[in-house]
């Protein structure tokens, strides 16, 4: 076997059942890999090697001793710092705010793969409390695209992405508020999946926005963020906002994927200005593969979706400014040195915890929740979300699942967009309207840019229909199989961890 | 002098503790008085990543005591998060209820001497309480103790329908009566279960002109007597200010004021009502509330009969004055112990005498109370006895409130006492005629003047054979005896 870590978590699994290789050896693959690579990508914001290599012998010999094994038995995981852990990592948010806070309990997340028997190898960056599309809002540094160290990852899980794309880890969790999963995960070349909100528990993510964010997979192929799904969906009794609704096969769904007489819409909005031509081809071009195979394609329409970035930044900095209010240096977290008073404590460790944009959005936020604007602003796009929502519900009474790219462009260079925040914003046109709705959507590669950057095709389908979702992802990646490609910066380095 | 009337109105804002084992959003124990911070989990501390979860029995007893006060109950209501910042409040906001209340629109029916009155409901809401600071000792800082975050109060906001201090106490009394009549609430004012908010102002009419004085509402008060004193001192304050400056309502403000319970004065808090912009939005972490109308229907059946009703109820089946029966339903214990008692002796009024006069008497000279079984050692069983002895006239009255005296003291019942000490009145015909004619022997003076006609005379010759007895003699039968042999 060449390059451990070039296996798709599924293919881990089998060889690991074969006794072909060892956990210990995946994961001690897979933090050798961080130690040669994540100087220059970081995608990482803490590791965890001792009790990473600990847990994977610990699971090696509960394999011999025939015991049975979690569905991800000694897989090697990264998580996003927004998710709570108690095991001696802090939960940082990429924040100077929490940057020595450690949780002293595990979110639903972090105890189901444990129980899955995944093996947490360390938290990754993002945005600041992942407000953000470029991870380059971090308080510890930013992100780099695996694909071209100059560029960003996307964002706002742009470490999970990164670590995934450098094959540091076969599978990541992120969070996904406005495209938080699927941006990066188009810009970095790998599969991510945002569910239908409900359908993961978000107890113990840290919140950014309650009523948008969602806890996703990523993986470089489709069955391996089936798998991850599988082992993440559930109802949750600390999450009232979860749905209690069994979770279907996913990696049936994967495995019986047929294009035939599948209805796909194609937004019109969707192809229109701002849409960069390189990345329209190769949305287009993957959109013929799904018609050749015998797919129907639809041309619908989303006539609300011109708001839709408006909307969602009323929604979620209003939601922002609430949930962040709890960081004031009182109870923990960040305190200014010396404070004269109350007001100046809690205002002085504020401005000191917190970074630029969190700052923008809180204040954004809270302008659009006070007193006489709460009307013109929130409450209005509460009704514009409504509208969005029937716009999409109109469109899944047509079609299967809908189709476009996830984001306007391939990666950018760092800094491009950091004095711009509209410019920004605006890498969400695509994936904001899915967490307004609250439907699934997934980001899949299709295709590299001249430069050899990474494209990603975006299906969208109606509340619980990830399976749905999955199997037509599952099509253009049999198509193109674009996972096996690796991106540049792994050229000399697979040949350190061969075995 | 001008020709002037003057009207006071007020409305009341109460916050009722609910009865649950459990916080309103997480699985804390709810407390009182234990160690600092001992009950709380990364929920109620609002730790980064948390998310509530509504508790169901204080939701429940929320719709118990909003039927209870006669409101609709919403059939769709929700949350919403109402912020600011203070270092009790670990999340900078409070979840509480904003413009879909769980209760609306009813009424709680008051007495006073003045007679009945109703008085209306705004509305009834749940929201979360904060943690308390606690000031050091030493050096210029605060802690915080967030045993009380979460625990879940009962809002009741009603019309300003109140124009009296009588008025005012008896709203908040029999508030009181009714949420503990309901379980819903312990309302243990010590431990401050009920708070209650006064907004309190005057219309004045001098001259055929109509003046509303500023709006002032009183905070925090924990007592029936804060309420009731505060409330006067206003009424007094707020007379003299007019006097002084007329200064009228605006619309839309309103002061703020302490109540000094030393001085039993008020303060002002807040002179200019602070724009408080608390931008109330939904709380998006918490599913709306949708009770089935069937749930409700169940509820409502389930209802305990209300402090009136039981009020009214003892007065027509039980014929007892408007007086007992408002003494006997004044706490619920105490109606449940008086039902009891007049069920097993099966003689109502006699038991309501026993229990509003001989018992109350005897608790209240040792200090214990009927609401605590553990306190009072006198069950509705034994106390039933002891009825039923004096009606069937094993003992005398004045006996039984002796042998009532020994039940509190110690363990033995009335029949047990009545017998070790031989109190049983002596009904045999001839052990009673042999002292009713000692009696006239010895007493040749009355035995003349009752032969003479004065029949008042009979008092002195029964009083003379009930002491001989030591109280023992059926009087009735002595009685009997009696007229019979002086009229031989
Ligand atoms: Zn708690």
């Amino acid at each position: 076997m060449a390059d451990l870590l070039e296996l798709t978590a599924t293919e881990m699994t089998a060889a690991l059942e074969r006794r072909e290789t060892t956990s210990r050896d995946l994961v001690a693959a897979s933090l050798a890999r961080m130690a040669s690579l994540d100087g220059q990508v970081h995608a990482f914001l803490s590791t965890r090697s001792e009790a990473a290599r600990k847990e994977a012998e610990a699971i090696d010999r509960r394999r011999l001793a025939g015991e049975k094994l979690g569905p991800l038995a000694g897989l090697p995981v990264a998580i996003k710092d927004n998710l709570c852990t108690s095991d001696g990592l802090p939960t940082t948010c990429a924040s100077r705010m929490l940057e020595k806070f450690h949780a002293p309990y595990d979110a639903n997340v972090v105890e189901k793969i444990r129980a899955a028997d995944g093996v947490i190898v360390g938290k990754t960056n993002l945005d600041e409390f992942a407000m953000g599309s470029s991870t380059e809002n971090s308080a510890f540094g930013p992100t780099h695209n695996p694909w071209n160290l100059d560029l960003v990852p996307g964002g706002s899980s742009g470490g999970s992405a990164a670590a995934v794309a450098a094959r540091m880890a076969p599978l990541a969790l992120g969070s996904d508020t406005g495209g938080s999963i699927r941006l990066p995960a188009s810009l970095c070349g790998v599969v991510g999946l945002k569910p239908t909100y409900g359908r993961v528990s978000r107890y113990g993510l840290v919140a950014f926005a309650s009523s948008l964010d969602q806890i996703g997979p990523f993986g470089r192929t489709v069955a391996d963020v089936a798998l991850m799904l599988q082992v993440i969906a559930g109802w949750d009794g600390r999450d009232s906002t979860s749905v209690n609704r069994p979770a279907p096969d996913y990696a049936a769904a994967v495995r019986s994927a047929s294009a035939q007489g599948l209805r796909i819409g194609l937004p019109r909005e969707f192809f229109a200005a701002g849409l960069d031509a390189e990345v329209e081809r190769l949305v287009r071009e993957a959109i013929a593969v799904y018609e050749k195979a015998g797919a129907k394609l639809v041309e619908v329409s989303l006539p609300h979706f011109a708001y839709a970035v408006e909307t969602y930044y009323i929604v979620a900095t209003a939601e922002c400014s609430s949930n962040l209010a709890r960081y004031d240096g009182v109870h923990y977290g960040h305190r200014t040195a010396e404070p004269s008073d109350l007001i100046e404590m809690m205002s002085r460790s504020r401005a000191e915890g917190f970074g630029p944009e969190v700052k923008r959005r809180i204040m954004l936020g809270t302008y659009v929740l006070s007193s006489g604007y709460y009307d013109a602003y929130y409450l209005k796009a509460l009704k514009v979300r409504q509208l969005i929502k029937g716009d999409l519900d109109r469109a899944f009474a047509q079609v299967d699942c809908l189709m476009g790219p996830t984001s306007p462009t391939a990666a950018w260079p760092l800094g491009a967009k950091t004095a711009d925040p509209l410019a920004m914003y605006l890498s969400d046109i695509y994936t904001v309207s899915a967490n307004l709705a609250t439907i699934p959507a997934v980001s899949v590669p299709c295709g590299f840019t001249a430069a050899g950057l990474p494209v990603g095709l975006q299906i969208m389908g109606d509340v619980f229909t990830e399976d749905r979702l999955l199997a037509a992802a599952a099509i253009i990646e049999r198509e193109r199989q674009d996972w096996q490609r690796r991106p540049g910066m792994l050229a000399g380095d697979g040949k350190a961890v061969q075995t | 002098m001008t020709d002037r009337t003057v009207k006071m109105i007020v409305g009341l804002e109460v916050h009722v503790q609910l009865k649950t084992r459990t916080k309103l959003f997480c699985g804390c124990q709810t407390s009182f008085g234990d160690e600092p911070n001992s009950h709380c989990c990364p929920v109620c501390l609002g730790l980064p990543g948390v998310l509530p979860v509504m508790n169901r029995e204080a939701y429940r007893l929320s719709v118990m005591a909003a039927l209870a006060l006669h409101c609709t109950v919403a059939p769709h209501t929700k949350w919403d998060r109402k912020h600011y910042y203070y270092p009790d409040l670990p999340k900078n906001y409070q979840i509480s209820q904003y413009d879909l209340p769980l209760g609306s629109d009813g009424y709680l029916e008051i007495e006073t001497e003045a007679g009945r009155k109703k008085i209306r409901i705004l509305r009834a809401h749940l929201e979360e309480d904060a943690g308390k600071l606690l000031h050091a000792e030493h050096g210029d800082y605060s802690e915080v103790d967030l045993n009380r975050t979460g625990t879940p109060l009962l809002e009741i906001v009603s019309q300003p329908d109140l124009a009296t201090v009588e008025e005012v106490r008896a709203y908040c009394m029999s508030l009181r009566q009714i949420v503990t009549y309901l379980g819903v609430s312990e309302a243990n004012m010590q431990m401050g279960h009920m708070r209650f908010e006064p907004n309190i102002n005057l219309h004045i009419t001098e001259n055929g002109e109509k003046h509303a004085t500023p709006i002032v509402e009183l905070k925090n008060l924990n007592s029936f007597r804060a309420v009731e004193r505060g409330v006067a001192y206003e009424e007094r304050r707020q007379l003299a200010e007019w006097d002084e400056t007329h200064s009228r309502m605006k619309a839309g403000t309103k002061t703020t004021r302490g109540f000094n319970d030393s001085t039993g004065e008020t303060f002002v808090q807040r002179e200019k009502e602070e724009a408080n912009d608390y931008r109330y939005f939904p709380e998006p972490d918490l599913v709306v509330v949708e009770p089935k109308p069937e749930w409700i229907d169940e509820l409502q059946r389930g209802l305990p009969e209300l402090p009136l009703e039981k009020k009214n109820r003892f007065v027509t089946a039980y014929g007892l004055s408007e007086y007992d029966a408002g003494v006997l339903t004044a706490t619920i214990e105490m109606a449940r112990y008086f039902e009891r008692v007049a069920e097993l002796s099966a003689a109502p009024k006699p038991a309501a005498n026993w229990v509003t006069q001989g018992l109350t008497r005897e608790i209240n000279t040792r200090g214990l109370s009927i609401e605590s079984a553990a306190d009072f050692p006198v069950t509705a069983e034994r106390l039933a006895e002891l009825v039923k002895a004096v009606e069937q006239g094993t003992i005398s009255k004045t006996i039984g409130d002796t042998v009532l005296s020994e039940m509190i003291d110690g363990k033995n019942s009335a029949a047990e006492i009545i017998a070790a000490k031989g109190l049983a009145q002596v009904s045999d015909t001839a052990a009673l005629e042999r002292m009713v004619d000692e009696a006239l022997a010895a007493n040749p003076g009355p035995v003349a003047d009752y032969r003479a006609g004065k029949k008042q005379a009979l008092g002195r010759l029964m009083g003379a054979i009930m002491k001989a007895s030591g109280g023992k003699a059926n009087p009735k039968v002595v009685s009997g005896i009696l007229e019979q042999k002086l009229h031989q």
